[in-house]
């Protein structure tokens, strides 16, 4: 026994010096949340409550013409009429949605900077605690010639921070603070700026698509986003075109008490490819936070829109205090022939999730695909899945959802697909599997399927299971304590989904995955 | 909460239309509190979530729409069988052409009896499965059911009983309805085979409520009648103690339209419940099978196998439910639901759920929907097998999953040779 027992020592041993630091590192990613920071920069609110005054003051702000002011308005009256909806399986004590503020901007927006000395130094430690490099920095700040000034850094032989670009749209509240590689996507006649800008700018493309996909009174949620929607990301991908770089915004909500109601709409034109990536950070906070944000995905013919997301909201502390309530729609319409739409998402965050993004394939050999992982740990609750509605002949949809559950938490996926009589020839395969890890959490899967045409093959599977105690004993018997045997046993469960992000996702979800669990076990 | 006008209306409507049947004081006060409930709760309606995909208007309206009969059957199903034989004609009992109610092992007598009296054993059960399953989704019909029923079936099983019994329903006038209530307690370590046969009725609503005590088993059959017109409700209430075994299959030829809901409760550990369920519809056609099993004891096992083919326009539908409790450890819960469309107009609704409190499970279910398999009739095609022929066979074979869930070899022959007379009449067209 004695010689047995040193050899464990020494295992350990070694185990502790090959990965003190990546464990200090874990350690310290996990005992609090990460992004919990709150920078105390001045905010330019608008006062607390709804009502149409607050509407035409949010239009009024974003400098928005009389037809988006009326079409706002017409939302926020139907909203009175509407019902939340209570089907879901969440339990959340009511909102008071006249206790939120519909408008906050951050005030340093009001003067140009010179450069980065004169940024606001604590929105400067926001970047840098998001990871932002340092030109991309600027650019976010809105400094003056920021290009310029970014490429005297690169004569100064800042180094690159990696192969691939990205060009990030930050939305730091309500206001998108500034948008990057404008210049390079100009060029390659991609439009992507603030939703606000684009309003202003593009009102022909706006006032064409938007709420096509999602129409003002779509669902309570977004009928209230219509009527509030404060800025959000609007990308345009003329024909043709494959869009250089990825696309990406920060979605950040800040200021306690503001609901973040962000409006994103993405037009592929004809033949046209864009990549956009969305990641999510807020900080810790005590109140509830509202969150409805409405995506609008269109792809025109042969055009393919990837949208993917990582999602990582403050999601209440052990005891479900506090938390993000995060109502989102999200839909896609491949309204094009053959065009193709693919939603990846994570979601490890938000005290409630409420999110469905969906696929409407109306061009005959569209695709639409959906994979998503679902992370609910402590009191976390997520009801989310998507919705495959096939119209035209020849459609193809896949789905791949994982959800994980652990502590108290309760985890639906909730689907649909529906083949259309017209619909002939099309084919959905749908794998919803969950994972529940403790005894007090909950997974539930509510799948609706409606065929309506026998040319279409529609396949469902779900299997719900706990973390196999064989591959538990396995790896532990490999030395891999009992936390990390499960984030790697999870991390091999989540594998179809983590290979369909984009690189630099991909990592961050790996590691998020493991973290979102931390606790779980023991 | 206040019910829509709509519902009111439609409930007040329906209830002038039925009436109560004198009983004792037992049977008064469980019909009168499910009466309560219907009334509180309202009958179904289109829009109800639990009905998104069949519409119960012609279950609820006060006149029952007619169903013309097509007269006895010539091979009458179960023949070959020895069974103890009940026959109710539009719902009323015939004690001319129903067997003696004696067999050993068995109590039995009819609820029209039982209830007159002021104190039964059926008083623990009788509406009392129906309550509990009331709750999380409601069944207005079967509060209906057991606040109308006129008649039905009372056995308490106390051995082992060897002969089936066998509950045939006939159906004699186009306007006729029927709302039959069963109860079956099922005592310790004692066995039984139930079998139903026949279309009992223009409409029909029948209710059964199933209570297995610890080691007890009972297994059921039943085949919907061939009369095209018909319709019918039905509701299978079981309650499952320890290691009780609990099977029920269900082949639905014809019928204009058809609920059959089966709701169980696994209360004690390591019961087994199978349901399973074969439905062949041509043209006008509607079956949904809606299934709710909630696992409440450790290591049970549920197994849930519905097919169905469907033709010229004929809809199938499957609402199955796997609720698994907390604390309700190793549970094997699984479920597949599957529809073979012959034809471009024919539909498959289906939402298969599973809600899922306890780790230590495995839960899964499969649906799948779609038109017989090309390259499988192409390898038949390429063997010599003629075209229609191997459709045939290939829809037997497709079938043959639920119908293996018979557990006696003569029942489950006498249905595929049934199902090939479906299909071989359907050949001539």
């Amino acid at each position: 026994m004695a010689s047995l027992d040193t050899a464990d020592v020494g295992v350990a041993d070694v185990k502790e010096g090959v990965d003190q630091e990546t464990v200090d590192q874990v350690r310290a990613l996990s005992g609090t949340y990460k992004h919990g920071w709150n920078t105390d920069i001045e905010m330019d609110f608008a006062p607390k409550g709804l009502n149409e005054d607050i509407v035409r003051l949010i239009s009024e702000k974003n400098g928005e013409p009389e037809w988006m002011t009326d079409w706002r308005l017409g939302a926020y009256r139907r909203w009175l009429e509407m019902r939340e909806p209570d089907w879901s399986m969440v339990n959340y004590p009511p909102i008071d949605y006249q206790d939120q503020y519909y408008y906050a901007k951050p005030k340093s927006m009001a003067e140009k900077p010179k450069s980065l000395d004169d940024v606001d130094p604590k929105l400067l430690e926001t970047y840098q605690k998001l990871g932002i490099p340092l030109k991309e920095q600027m650019v976010l700040a809105g400094v003056e010639n920021a290009e310029e000034q970014a490429a005297q850094l690169d004569e100064d032989g800042e180094p690159e921070t990696g192969g691939r670009r990205v060009a990030v749209d930050a939305v730091f509240d309500s206001v998108s603070v500034g948008t990057t590689f404008q210049a390079e996507l100009r060029k390659a006649g991609v439009i992507f700026c603030s939703i606000s800008e684009a309003i202003r700018e593009h009102p022909e493309l706006v006032r064409k698509y938007l709420g096509s996909v999602v129409p003002a009174s779509d669902n309570y949620f977004a009928t209230l986003n219509s009527a509030v929607f404060s800025d959000g990301s609007f990308v345009y991908v003329p024909p043709g075109v494959r869009c250089p770089m990825e696309l990406s915004t920060y979605f950040r909500i800040n200021a306690e008490n503001t609901g973040q109601f962000e409006r994103t709409l993405i037009i592929a034109d004809k033949g046209s490819y864009v990549s956009y990536l969305e990641g999510c950070t807020a900080p810790q906070r005590d109140t509830h936070q509202l969150h409805a944000a409405v995506v609008e995905l269109v792809a025109l013919e042969d055009a393919e829109i990837k949208y993917s997301t990582v999602q990582n909201w403050y999601p209440g502390d052990e005891e479900g205090r506090g938390g993000i309530y995060n109502f989102v729609t999200k839909r896609a319409d491949c309204r094009g022939d053959r065009s193709k739409v693919m939603w990846t998402q994570v979601e490890t965050g938000s005290a409630v999730t409420w999110k469905y993004p969906s696929c409407i394939l109306r061009g005959n050999e569209s695709q639409g695909e959906f994979y998503s992982i679902a992370i609910t740990n402590n009191y976390q609750q997520a009801d989310t899945g998507t919705k495959m509605v096939h119209l035209g002949k020849n459609t193809r949809s896949r789905i791949v959802s994982k959800g994980i559950s652990a502590g108290h938490a309760q985890n639906t996926y909730r689907g649909l697909v529906s083949m259309h009589p017209k619909a002939t020839n099309s084919r959905n395969y749908t794998q919803c599997d969950s994972l529940l890890i403790g005894s007090e959490c909950g997974a539930h899967t509510v799948p609706y399927i409606e065929v309506k045409n026998s040319s279409s093959r529609v396949e469902h599977e779900a299997t719900t299971s706990k973390v196999d105690d064989d591959q538990m004993f396995y790896c532990q018997s490999r030395g891999l304590d009992e936390e990390e045997a499960v984030a790697l046993i999870v991390n091999g469960f989540c594998k179809d989904v983590l290979q369909a992000l984009p690189m630099e996702f991909a990592m961050e979800a790996q590691q998020l995955v493991a973290i979102s669990l931390e606790g779980s076990v023991g | 909460m206040a019910l829509p006008k709509a519902k009111e209306d439609a409930t007040a409507a329906l209830l002038g239309t039925l009436q109560m049947p004198d009983c004792g004081g037992w049977c008064r006060a469980a019909r009168e509190d499910a009466l309560s409930r219907l009334t509180a709760m309202g009958l179904p309606h289109r829009r109800d979530e639990y009905w998104r995909f069949t519409d119960p208007a012609s279950l609820i309206v006060p006149e029952v729409p007619k169903a013309a009969t097509l007269g006895a059957d010539p091979e009458p199903m179960f023949d070959q069988i020895e069974r103890l034989r009940i026959v109710f004609v539009d719902g009323v009992f015939s004690p001319e052409q129903s067997d003696d109610l004696t067999l050993a092992g068995l109590e039995i007598e009819r609820l029209s009896e039982a209830m007159t009296s002021d104190i039964h054993w059926a008083r623990d059960i009788y509406g009392k499965l129906e309550v509990e399953a009331q709750s999380p989704v409601a069944r207005p019909l079967a509060a209906l059911n057991t606040a109308f029923a006129s008649d039905g079936i009372v056995i308490r099983v106390t051995g082992k009983v060897e002969k089936p019994v066998s509950l045939v329903y006939l159906h004699e006038r186009d306007d006729s309805q029927a709302i039959l209530h069963h109860i079956v307690k099922v005592e310790a370590e004692a066995s039984i085979t139930i079998l139903e046969n026949g279309p009992a009725a223009a409409r029909f609503n029948k209710a059964m409520e199933v209570d297995v005590a610890d080691r007890g088993e009972f297994r059921h059959i039943r085949a919907q009648g061939r009369d095209h017109e018909r319709r019918a409700a039905t509701h299978l209430f079981g309650r499952l103690g320890q290691e009780s075994v609990f099977k029920s299959f269900t082949l639905t030829v014809n019928g204009v339209m058809t609920r059959n809901e089966c709701v169980l409760n696994l209360t004690g550990d390591d019961a087994v419940a199978h349901v399973a369920g074969a439905a062949v519809g041509d043209g006008d056609f509607h079956h949904d099978d809606t299934v709710f099993i909630t696992h409440g004891g450790e290591t049970c096992e549920s197994r849930q196998v519905f097919k169905k083919v469907l033709k010229n326009g004929a809809v199938g539908v499957f609402q199955g439910k796997i609720l698994v409790k907390d604390g309700a450890q190793k549970t094997d819960g699984y479920q597949i639901s599957q529809a073979l469309l012959l034809d471009e107009t024919s539909q498959f609704l289906a939402k298969p759920e599973l809600e899922i409190y306890a780790d230590d499970v495995a839960c899964s279910h499969g649906s799948t929907t779609g038109a017989i398999d090309e390259e499988a009739l192409f390898y038949l095609r390429s063997r010599g097998v003629p075209d229609a022929e191997a459709r045939d066979l290939l829809i037997l074979a497709f079938l043959a999953e639920a119908i293996d869930e018979i557990d006696d070899t003569r029942i489950a022959e006498d249905l595929i040779g049934r199902l090939e007379g479906w299909l071989a009449r359907r050949k001539d067209d």
